[in-house]
């Protein structure tokens, strides 16, 4: 650890990481185009590699080093560009259409924050890492990506607001017990890749059969 | 309870009171050099306010018919709720007498009396253009007047007290430390004084199209002396603004106590901080277009809504 890394300085850059993460996941519910969401989503990886480095330099461990590289890697470079390749053959770049209008969405995300830190006060105060405090932040991202895949109805979206829980997934892993074994980790950046492998084959299809990626068509059970 | 009577702290108060009067038409008109200079134009000249406001004093004020004395002492009242402001935030120094007059909360209280009784006069004439101004400033005040009092209470929590004055001094002797918190706050009050001083996301003070005006079009019938004033008040408004944002996020340099070498040396680190910060406010005016009116709450959403994160990640993360 270097010399001018006292434990407080490392603590403050620690939570300025998870308030950019926080302030990132706000940004992207507010988002009306799908372009400016995929690039969001790609900082949102990037702030996240720097916090895992970060933590990875501060305390020592060196397969920290080894899940930040992969999450520059997947997160940062490949998810996003499968995505801007999937939207542009989908010809989708622009609207994002929400169910309810940006600033109730933006007052239903406040609450779930607020929600979020409330519950996991008790149980950062257990845990024995530096980043404890960033807990709480982690599970409000959770709770704001899943309120950003329920509150739209385009298929996009909803992929990038699954993305960004497994992001704020990982930061919580990070933040609680400084990260997860290896094989769990491969296992699940695995599981991203093919899933969204398999969703823009899905998103092709249902734009094939309903002539629109809106989702609210597969309600539609009846055959018209 | 008051605090004890100084006559340094008098006197500081004074200065403070007169500074704000005379150089708030100086910031203005620094902002708008700027602004033209970033457009290529030579620009009016930094002194152009003052010719305004003296043009202005010697014409005629002519009133309409239909006005009630409200609208003859609204420009005074308003004019009277901007030095007010102007009194109790700590530009200079922080011994001020008139601080315990009023706290944190109080100055958006007064921030609030000085648009109701703008938004009245322009109601009280009945002309189309008024009202639409009025009920424009309302639309915007009601949305952020409470991004502004919590991002006043996020730094009154820090510094466990709502008088700004102790806020500052709290602020500006703490070591120095990276604290999101403050920046989502800084962000957000930002946002809040581009809407409130009608600055262009919001609002452009140089339009001349009606149907565009918030602010305006609620002066559109005032004339002379009147018209002075309010533009003065105008000019205040901003100065406090951003006095309150140099006072709360870049304290240093502001004297603490009375001390009179302090005083003297606080002058120019306000008139520096100042400048840099007309000239941002410019660069922001310049790269940003205005937005569609119905644009402008989520606008002061989405500041609300940093200023509560600001709040809420203080209270997870710095206590």
């Amino acid at each position: 650890m270097s010399q001018f890394l006292t434990p407080a300085l490392t603590g403050q850059i620690i939570n300025l990481l998870a308030a950019a993460l926080l302030l990132l996941s706000f940004a992207m519910l507010a988002q009306r185009r799908i372009l400016s969401l995929i690039n969001l989503f790609a900082a949102q990886g990037f702030v996240l590699t720097l916090s895992t480095a970060f933590v990875a330099w501060a305390t020592g461990q060196t397969h920290l080093w080894w899940s930040a590289g992969l999450t520059l890697a997947l997160k940062v470079l490949l998810l996003p560009w499968i995505l801007h390749r999937l939207i542009q053959r989908l010809n989708v770049k622009w609207d994002v259409e929400t169910l309810l209008n940006i600033p109730t969405t933006m007052l239903f995300g406040l609450l779930l924050v607020i929600l979020a830190f409330n519950l996991a006060q008790p149980v950062s105060a257990l845990a024995g890492t530096i980043t404890k405090g960033t807990l709480g932040i982690a599970l409000a991202i959770v709770l704001l990506s899943f309120l950003m895949m329920i509150t739209r109805s385009k298929a996009v979206p909803q992929v990038i607001g699954f993305l960004a829980m497994e992001n704020s997934l990982f930061f919580a892993a990070t933040a609680a017990t400084y990260g997860m074994p290896m094989v769990v980790e491969l296992g699940i950046a695995l599981d991203v890749l093919v899933g969204v492998i398999i969703l823009g084959v899905f998103f092709f299809q249902i734009r094939e059969r309903f002539d629109s990626l809106d989702i609210r068509h597969l309600e539609k059970l009846k055959e018209e | 309870m008051l605090s004890e009577f100084s006559w340094a702290g008098a006197s500081a108060q004074l200065t403070e009171i007169l500074l704000a009067v005379l150089l708030a038409p100086l910031l203005l008109g620094w902002v708008n050099q700027c602004r033209a200079w970033l457009q290529n134009r030579s620009g009016p000249g930094v002194l152009r306010p003052y010719l305004t406001l003296r043009k202005l004093m010697a014409k005629d004020a002519v009133v309409a018919h239909g006005a009630s004395p409200l609208f003859r002492t609204a420009p005074y009242i308003v004019f009277g709720c901007m030095v007010l402001a102007a009194a109790i935030v700590p530009t200079l120094g922080t011994d001020l007498p008139y601080a315990p007059a009023a706290d944190a909360i109080a100055l958006v209280g007064i921030l609030a009396l000085a648009r109701v009784f703008i938004s009245l006069a322009a109601m009280d004439i009945g002309t189309a253009f008024g009202t639409l101004g009025a009920r424009r400033e309302m639309m915007i005040g009601f949305l952020a007047e409470p991004a502004l009092l919590i991002v006043l209470f996020t730094a009154s929590l820090i510094s466990q007290s709502t008088s700004l004055a102790t806020t500052v001094e709290t602020l500006s002797q703490r070591e120095l430390a990276i604290y999101p918190s403050l920046a989502f706050a800084g962000v957000a009050f930002t946002m809040v004084s581009l809407a409130e001083n009608a600055r262009i996301p919001i609002d452009n003070p140089a339009t001349h199209l009606e149907l565009t005006m918030i602010h305006e079009a609620m002066v559109l019938e005032y004339s002379g002396r009147h018209l002075a004033l309010i533009e003065w008040a105008a000019s205040l408004k901003l100065f406090v603004y951003s006095c309150i944002g140099i006072a709360l996020f870049f304290p240093f340099g502001i004297a603490q106590g009375g001390d009179a070498a302090g005083l003297l040396l606080a002058l120019p680190a306000l008139a520096f901080k100042l400048a840099i910060g007309g000239f941002l406010l410019a660069l922001i005016e310049t790269v940003s277009a205005k937005m569609r009116i119905f644009r402008a709450p989520e606008f002061l959403g989405t500041a609300f809504m940093l200023a509560v994160l600001a709040l809420l990640i203080h209270a997870l993360l710095e206590t």
